[in-house]
């Protein structure tokens, strides 16, 4: 498949099931919401090291949050419940509870409810306040800049991670600029995130390394430095290959953010250096979840 | 299926305890085997059917026409369905209520909504002493769901309230909020005296300023978040309390009662 000049391989992204939540951050304005969402996500690439993948999914106008200020939807993804509800109330606690004029509010009403605020609580050292309006319950912790309001709890949900497609370039800023322009559409796509720094990731890894104590090394074969030394993946031309991980809430989330992601690098097409679209599998063996590019692109 | 309706023929002598006409006892029952039914009077015991004419059918939808202030204990523990009382209703109305609706046209009297669990409870017009109250010697009041009285309260509005709230269109008596355990009890009008006498926690939200007790302690204006979401959930409201152009999250906070535990609240509009 040839879309405007770019190759669509014939592969598949291999992505695995995970546990999901969304919490809504609000502030006085659109500035402290995301500087308190940018802390509530930062070092959240990959559950490799980071016990989490997590990104502000969307900006939230003031008509469509609980308190009617602006605010941030930020999602957080993790292997198992346990170390998602682990991650969630860690950075709650010490990134949105601590940022000015902040508030928490649930993201997700369903699901299997998990701490959102309801052991942040006991910072308050019992003057904290707690309150039920219809059917939520929400506790108000007093702090030094006035109360931070925090919903009790937020939901979990079944989730997929590490859908991913590869931007093979002629040059490294071209593979940044494909990117980039991926990223602008992918992240008006609902129910997805990108969680790597801009969304993009220069750092692909396969599984395994030669030294024992790691599990994952860098993925030698679409290494472009590395064309003459390995059993390479790239053609001559290609000087610099870049990600793009996807995890989302649905398979149907991440075929839609990876069909209009790879349709904007498309659009720049091989006049702008863009030579080919791979993604990142294990051969199909470890994960359920397959994303056939050229069914995506069909 | 049109609402089972009972219709008040005469008024009767003495209070009658109306806690058998709720929707879960009725269900499946046929008019006759309703009519049958022995109500409580004084010490006599009236059928249904003597007290009340009884038309249509639908056991989850109860209309109470010609209501007086006699009728007492109307929507005892109900537990889904909703009733409707064009007139007063005495006291105990909507004593334990578990779920579903009850909405008075009239006044009603003592102990309404007493230990209520959760539901949703209208007056249009005024109630009585001890609203959302626990019963003499209980120390749980209103543990849920909402009231919403158009008129006035009494005195003991909320006495030993655990949780949910309380909307009040007009003014409440003296003692108000009452040896609160928590919940919210918000009032348009004016209060009486000895506001949150007890009070252990909950909030107690005033457009008025009140005569506050000593044993109140001032903690400043503020501006806090929750209330803009507290309004919002009116919003579906019959009520005054559901217009956007009443809410407010500017109030000065007073903290008590000191005498007590001290974690309540009293909040007055700036």
């Amino acid at each position: 498949m040839i879309i405007n000049g770019v190759t669509i391989d014939a592969t598949f992204a291999e992505a695995f099931p995970m546990k999901a939540t969304r919490a809504i951050i609000t502030a006085q304005n659109e500035k402290w919401a995301m500087i308190s969402a940018q802390a509530m996500t930062g070092f959240a690439t990959s559950v490799i090291a980071c016990g989490c993948e997590g990104a502000i999914e969307r900006v939230m106008d003031p008509s469509e949050t609980p308190d009617g200020r602006p605010g941030v939807a930020i999602m957080i993804f993790a292997m198992g419940g346990k170390g998602l509800a682990k991650q969630l109330e860690t950075r709650a606690g010490q990134c949105v509870l601590t940022s000015p004029t902040s508030a928490l509010f649930s993201g997700i009403d369903g699901g299997i409810r998990i701490p959102l605020g309801k052991n942040l609580r006991y910072f308050g050292d019992g003057f904290q306040v707690s309150k039920q309006i219809s059917g939520k319950r929400y506790w108000r912790i007093p702090v030094m800049d006035g109360e931070f309001l925090t919903e009790a709890t937020t939901g979990q949900v079944d989730a997929i991670g590490g859908g991913n497609f590869l931007v093979l370039a002629e040059s490294q800023p071209q593979a940044l600029a494909a990117c980039e322009a991926a990223i602008d559409e992918m992240r008006k796509i609902p129910n997805v995130i990108m969680p790597f720094p801009g969304g993009v990731v220069r750092s692909g890894s396969k599984v395994g390394s030669k030294y024992k104590t790691l599990g994952a090394s860098t993925n030698d074969a679409f290494c472009p430095t590395l064309k003459g030394m390995t059993k390479t993946d790239l053609s001559p031309e290609i000087e610099s290959v870049m990600e793009i991980v996807i995890d989302g809430l649905t398979k149907e989330d991440i075929d839609k953010a990876m069909r209009v992601g790879i349709q904007a690098v498309c659009d720049l097409g091989a006049n702008n250096g863009i030579k080919r679209i791979s993604a990142g599998n294990y051969g199909g063996k470890l994960g359920p979840f397959h994303f056939h590019l050229q069914e995506i692109m069909a | 299926m049109s609402a089972l309706t009972f219709t008040l023929k005469y008024k009767p002598a003495q209070r009658v305890d109306l806690s058998p006409l709720v929707c879960n006892q009725l269900a499946g029952l046929s008019l006759a085997e309703i009519g049958a039914i022995l109500l409580q009077s004084g010490k006599l015991k009236l059928r249904v059917d003597e007290l009340f004419t009884i038309e249509g059918s639908d056991t989850q939808d109860i209309v109470i026409n010609n209501s007086t202030d006699n009728l007492d204990f109307i929507g005892k523990e109900l537990d889904g369905g909703r009733i409707s009382v064009n007139g007063d209703a005495g006291a105990y109305l909507a004593f334990g209520l578990k779920a579903g609706e009850i909405k008075v046209s009239g006044n009603v009297g003592l102990y309404a909504a007493c230990e209520m669990k959760k539901g949703y409870l209208e007056v249009s017009g005024n109630a009585g002493d001890f609203l959302g109250a626990a019963l003499p010697g209980n120390k749980m009041g209103m543990k849920g769901g909402t009231i919403l009285i158009k008129g006035n309260v009494g005195e003991r509005a909320g006495d030993h309230m655990r949780r949910g709230n309380i909307l009040i269109e007009g003014n409440a008596g003296d003692y108000c909020g009452s040896r609160m355990t928590a919940g919210t009890i918000a009032v348009m009008g004016q209060t009486g005296r000895y506001l949150g006498y007890a009070m252990r926690r909950g909030t107690l939200l005033l457009w008025n300023q009140p005569n506050l007790s000593a044993s109140f302690n001032d903690c400043g204006a503020h501006t806090l978040a929750f209330l803009p979401i507290l309004f919002a959930s009116f919003k579906s409201l019959n009520s005054r309390f559901a217009d956007a152009s009443i809410a407010f999250n500017r109030v000065q906070r007073y903290a008590g009662d000191m005498s007590e535990m001290g974690r309540g609240e009293v909040l007055v509009k700036l």
